[in-house]
């Protein structure tokens, strides 16, 4: 019993088990199948979101290019639902049955070589997680290797994202251009579009979150955890005790990629398509924004932000369509300003302490008569230690080299 | 096609290569001082740009209404006009946002990514969600021809023309005036140049407010090229950031080459290749010399 409480306490599973109860008893009990399924659809941003806390508030390497490796994840898994939705049979009108429509548009006549691994499903989910770890992995390595950072880092990874839409953009014949890939109806022979398979697409979607938030904090609260946070406060400090900083940063960088592939491959299964409108600078920055806004050292956090950003998204731009992207403008503004560690910051640092203080004083009251309040020692709202400053992972130290 | 016709290709082709080098010169350049010499990451650089060619836009429609007989002249005065209006929301966004961020670099990138976005919603509240260019005057149309079969179009060689004045005007401040000395001061070191009796609050904002009004001035000068909508200044800004990253931040002739380089890659693969793949190779290696040369192309050493 001890043992069970002291690993909830240690993994901080108290927050996590919160957010399990309300992502798989309370919101498909409060919604109808439409809005859960776009619940499902910010949940597939929360990957991103999680895995930016790895990288950027414990690495102290802000990406802004996470909407590739979403995307790649996505593309992954839309290669392989449209090959099996532009099957001989159906697609027999065209010029060249059994390839994907806008090929047949774009006069290719035969599968391309790229897309020959997406004809199996184990390859094609492997590729999800392991394509965009590779990419990751090439773009980091020589960087960190380098003692590249911050600002350098963000920008780099900005411009990635730019090539990589404008090489969706232009090679239409093998990626569908801007309309991405659309019609993805079924898999393995299974509708996806029915609202049984949507139920199970939600809690397969809630189930992997779980599963990578506990991987991450795994992650966290193993050595690699704790090195990770003193390279980002002190990166020169753990450089000279003799540790190879860099491949940590990689780590974790390869890590994020790897689950926003995740979350891609989900958001092409729920939503039925993928363009690149999800890859380029804009979806990257807003995932970073999802992840500010939750709290860039909570993963719990992250998964907040990106419910509360999607779904005040939606809800404002439903229902005043000319204002919501200044309502967009102050959220961004004022949680940066205002609450610079996000929501679960607001919480570990205002509400907690103000909830431990009122606590203690209930309890001294209730131990104490009354009539000695008078010379009670300290007011119990000073009692609770000071929480240390939040540091910062503004990568000022990194971006020296 | 004889002798005379290749080297007149040849002659276009590189000034259309120049002509995308003054462009990406005015995008970098405002950027060159509020990133590269303040450390600020101004995602909004190019919402700035869009209020300096909305400036124009709004000048030509008041001439043209109030006294069409001065269209001639009124470009010269717009684009001191579209300095002034960016360089006054520069020193707005300063003092409300940026001036309590100088610790922080990358949390400017979020609030200032939030000002694009709420400017852009602005622009398309007041002026209009379409596409609008300007009535330029006459003598900005047309091209002109030194000899048969060569047309080199105006509006380019204003362009370049301007990118020239802007860029030598920016250069002597920086580096020969007392506001270029109090810059350079405060960047290399902010505590210090206080204490030497530098008021760097103002220094910081009237900076980034410079850097804003030369973007407007960018904006401005993009007008004779394009035309503009509420989100036109998104499409420049990582052009923008590349050329003075590449470069290398803290330099501002690493500026100046880099846009050069990346001008004349662009539109020398562009001979060969569909556009969007030249622009695919030239960010490739851009990024490519980047990780192999973090620094930029004219990194400066200083110990911090």
């Amino acid at each position: 019993m001890n043992f069970i409480k002291a690993s909830i306490l240690r993994y901080q599973l108290g927050s996590l088990l919160l957010l399990v109860l309300l992502l798989a008893v309370v919101l498909p009990l409060s919604l109808d199948i439409f809005r859960l399924n776009l619940v499902g659809k910010y949940l597939t941003y929360a990957f991103v979101a999680v895995g930016l806390v790895m990288v950027w508030g414990y690495g102290g390497v802000l990406s802004l290019g996470q909407g590739v490796f979403f995307g790649i994840g996505g593309y992954a898994m839309a290669m392989f639902l449209k090959l099996e939705a532009s099957d001989p049979i159906t697609t027999k009108i065209q010029s060249t049955p059994g390839i994907p429509d806008f090929m047949d548009w774009n006069q290719i006549t035969e599968l391309p070589a790229l897309w020959q691994p997406f004809k199996s499903l184990p390859l094609s989910l492997a590729l999800v997680v392991l394509a965009p770890m590779a990419l990751a992995w090439l773009v980091s390595f020589a960087m960190f290797k380098r003692r590249v950072g911050g600002v350098y880092f963000a920008i780099i990874t900005q411009a990635v994202a730019l090539i990589c839409t404008v090489l969706i953009i232009g090679q239409q014949g093998y990626t569908g251009g801007v309309n991405g890939m659309t019609d993805l109806k079924t898999m393995l022979g299974w509708d996806t579009r029915t609202d049984s398979a949507k139920y199970i697409l939600y809690y397969v979607c809630v189930g992997l979150l779980v599963l990578s938030i506990l991987l991450c904090r795994w992650v966290q609260t193993s050595k690699l955890g704790t090195l990770l946070l003193a390279m980002r406060d002190k990166e020169d400090r753990v450089r000279f005790s003799g540790y190879d900083v860099s491949n940590f940063k990689v780590f974790t960088f390869c890590l994020a990629a790897g689950l926003s592939g995740i979350g891609g491959a989900m958001f092409a299964l729920q939503v039925g398509f993928m363009s690149p409108s999800f890859v380029g600078i804009v979806p990257s920055i807003e995932m970073v924004i999802f992840c500010a806004v939750g709290g860039r050292m909570s993963l719990v956090g992250a998964v907040y932000g990106a419910l509360l950003v999607n779904a005040g998204k939606t809800l404002f731009s439903e229902s005043f369509p000319d204002l919501w992207l200044f309502l967009m403008a102050g959220l961004f503004i004022g949680v940066t300003m205002a609450f610079p560690m996000g929501l679960a910051g607001l919480w570990d640092e205002k509400i907690r302490p103000w909830w431990k203080g009122r606590r203690q004083a209930l309890r001294e009251a209730a131990v104490k008569p009354p009539t000695s309040t008078a010379t009670a020692p300290a007011p119990a709202s000073l009692s609770p230690s000071p929480s240390p400053e939040p540091q910062l992972p503004d990568g000022v130290g990194s971006q020296r080299a | 096609m004889n002798l005379s016709d290749m080297m007149n290709i040849g002659l276009m082709q590189g000034f259309a290569g120049l002509s995308l080098f003054a462009v990406l010169l005015l995008m970098g350049l405002g950027l060159a001082i509020i990133f590269g010499q303040m450390g600020v990451i101004n995602m909004a650089h190019g919402e700035f740009m869009t209020i300096g060619a909305y400036s124009i836009y709004l000048a030509a429609r008041v001439t043209e209404s109030l006294t069409p007989a001065f269209m001639p002249y009124y470009f010269p005065i717009a684009i001191g006009l579209a300095f002034v209006f960016a360089f006054i929301v520069g020193w707005i966004v300063e003092w409300v946002l940026i001036r309590h961020l100088y610790k922080r670099p990358l949390d400017t990138l979020l609030a200032t990514w939030g000002v694009s976005l709420g400017l852009q919603q602005i622009f398309r509240t007041f002026i209009g969600p379409k596409e609008v260019s300007p009535t330029l005057p006459e003598w900005l149309m047309g091209s002109w021809t030194p000899h048969e079969g060569l047309d080199i179009p105006i509006n380019g060689l204003f362009v370049l023309m301007l990118t020239a004045l802007v860029t030598g005007g920016v250069l002597v401040a920086l580096h020969k005036s007392r506001w270029g000395l109090r810059v350079r001061a405060t960047v290399a070191n902010r505590t210090m140049a206080n204490a030497t009796g530098i008021d760097t609050m103002k220094t910081d904002r009237l900076t980034f407010a410079i850097g804003c009004g030369i973007a407007g001035m960018a904006g401005a000068a993009f007008t004779t090229i394009g035309s503009t909508g509420p989100t036109s200044g998104s499409l420049y800004i990582v052009d923008a950031f590349l050329v003075v990253t590449f470069g290398g931040a803290a330099s501002l002739l690493g500026t100046v080459v880099s846009a050069f380089g990346i001008a004349q890659t662009q539109s020398i693969s562009e001979f060969f290749m569909t556009g969007s793949m030249a622009k695919v190779l030239t960010l490739s290696l851009i990024v490519l010399i980047l990780m192999i040369r973090p620094q930029g192309l004219f990194a400066v050493k200083v110990r911090r």
